[in-house]
């Protein structure tokens, strides 16, 4: 029975027509997977295409004189840096360095920045901002998640579906790039971004054009037919941003867990100037890690899953954030907190799975890389 | 609606139990397998080893859960199906028949009685929904 105490997005009525099976992710009613199944979605998504209805994420605008300077001072990555119709990836943090919660920012112009926010987060994240901001910040915030739906196209067929929707000439936008066009008819945001290691976009658009939307896109992409479109559930788009090696947070990434720790150095511009958590980050990365995220593979059978311990001889040195089956590769993957010792490609570990110490070994992120990179 | 034939008994943890002479063929339902989502991996034990009533004998794992599996009937290994090592999706496509786990000499050949039916079963199901 549906559980009315749950958020729904808006195509919340057809993923129950399309048999999707709901459960509650961080508040949310929404499909773990279709009749299809978790190992056909993920794999048409590496083969062809899949279709993610994100639009539990949350949308934060910031506008006004001071935007650039506002989000620089509460995100690690460097915001000057970004041109208009370009994205990129980043971490709000607080003051000891650790992550309120990952995002993506996008640049519509100088005074006007939209920040893309996870879904259980965004309530949390929406206090955080508005506590830190002040007059002299000279910005307004609007929180407008519950106007947007965000539909996710991925896959090495994306291109040829978007693009038979649109007169924006889709494959010019750069990965990490994005234009303002019309839709299927509809207003849109076409961002060139995804979280399944694959080419694709992110389609934003009004809310109440959510169910047009997904509708016209399965039926261009032959949904039903051999190789067509799959829409794909939670239990997917995980699997799919492990074996890309991405961080989800609560698990690589949460308060107490710094960006240089999961790995994320890239998105850590020190040299920006001030920023929320950038003296604790600082000293973090001169005094060196304590433990750092490490990809691995089982090497006996067995799939080690969400904190079980990993140990050397009969040492606990750490503990798996993200475990699972990786449906493309076919292997028993996952990523761990380690010691930076013993977080180098090859070091030999044992992971506590439910009382048995099977072997595994370290291996390098992310496990899958597309072959065409093609919007890169 | 899951599939439940009338020829089996069945468990409250949702295996299934297809008895000839002293041995029982055991796999888990439609039901269950349909709850795991797909089976990618089962641990299972081996020849010989001995189980009583409702002991764990294995785990049957999906993408995203793992569940343990109970023996509904006490007994020694006869037979474990290594098939399974190559296609534990056998265990979604056809848990009746090609999904079977292990076979085991029952201590007790009447203890299968003691089972659900069918009938039993669907009920059951449809209670705890």
């Amino acid at each position: 029975m549906a559980d009315n105490t749950l958020l729904r997005t808006p195509l919340n009525a057809v993923h129950r027509e399309l048999g999707g099976r709901m459960v509650d992710f961080g508040g949310w009613d929404m499909p773990v997977q279709y009749p299809a199944g978790v190992i056909e979605e993920h794999n048409r998504t590496r083969t062809a295409c899949g279709l993610f209805d994100v639009s539990h994420m949350g949308e934060i605008w910031v506008r006004g004189r001071g935007a650039i300077g506002f989000v620089n001072r509460l995100t690690t990555n460097d915001v000057a840096q970004l041109v208009d119709g370009q994205a990129h990836y980043s971490a709000l943090t607080n003051e000891k360095g650790g992550v309120v919660d990952d995002l993506l920012v996008y640049r519509f112009g100088p005074e006007d920045l939209l920040l893309v926010v996870n879904a259980g987060t965004t309530e949390k994240d929406w206090q955080w901002i508005t506590s830190q901001n002040t007059d002299s910040d000279d910005v307004e915030l609007q929180n407008a998640s519950s106007e947007y739906c965000q539909i996710a196209v991925q896959g090495p067929n994306a291109l040829g579906i978007v693009e038979k929707l649109t007169d924006t000439d889709v494959s010019a936008i750069k990965y990490y790039h994005f234009e303002k066009g019309q839709f299927d008819g509809v207003d849109s945001i076409i961002s060139r971004t995804g979280y399944t290691g694959e080419d694709g976009f992110e389609i934003y658009a009004e809310a109440e054009a959510a169910e047009q939307l997904w509708k016209k896109i399965l039926e261009t992409g032959n949904f039903g037919s051999d190789g067509g479109i799959l829409p794909c559930g939670l239990a997917a788009r995980n699997t799919l941003r492990l074996e890309s090696g991405m961080s989800l947070y609560g698990h690589e990434l949460s308060d107490d867990i710094t960006p240089l720790e999961a790995g994320l150095g890239w998105i850590v511009k020190l040299k920006k100037g001030e920023f929320i958590g950038s003296a604790a980050l600082a000293s973090q990365k001169d005094a060196g890690l304590q433990r750092k995220i490490a990809g691995f593979e089982m090497t006996e059978p067995g799939i080690a899953r969400d904190d079980c311990d990993v140990y050397i001889d009969d040492q606990k040195v750490g503990y798996v954030t993200s475990g699972s089956p990786a449906p493309y590769l076919k292997k028993n993957i996952g990523l761990a907190f380690l010691p930076p010792e013993f977080a180098n490609v090859g070091q030999e570990i044992r992971i506590d799975v439910r009382g048995k110490h099977l072997k595994a070994k370290v291996v390098s992120v992310p496990f899958y890389k597309r072959q065409n990179r093609s919007g890169s | 609606m899951a599939n439940i034939p009338e020829n089996l008994r069945y468990s409250k943890d949702h295996e299934w139990v297809s008895v000839e002479g002293d041995v029982a063929a055991i796999g888990i339902t439609d039901y269950a397998q349909h709850s795991l989502g797909d089976v990618v991996y089962i641990d299972m034990p081996r020849v010989g080893d001995k189980f009583s009533t409702h002991e764990a004998f294995g785990s049957v794992e999906s993408v995203k859960a793992v569940s343990e599996i109970f023996t509904p009937i006490a007994g020694e290994i006869l037979e474990v199906n290594d098939g399974l090592n190559d296609t534990p999706e056998a265990v979604n496509d056809d848990p009746y028949s090609a999904g079977w786990m292990i076979k085991i000499k029952m201590d007790n050949p009447n203890e299968a009685d003691k089972l659900l039916s069918s009938v039993e079963y669907e009920e059951y199901l449809a209670a705890s929904e």
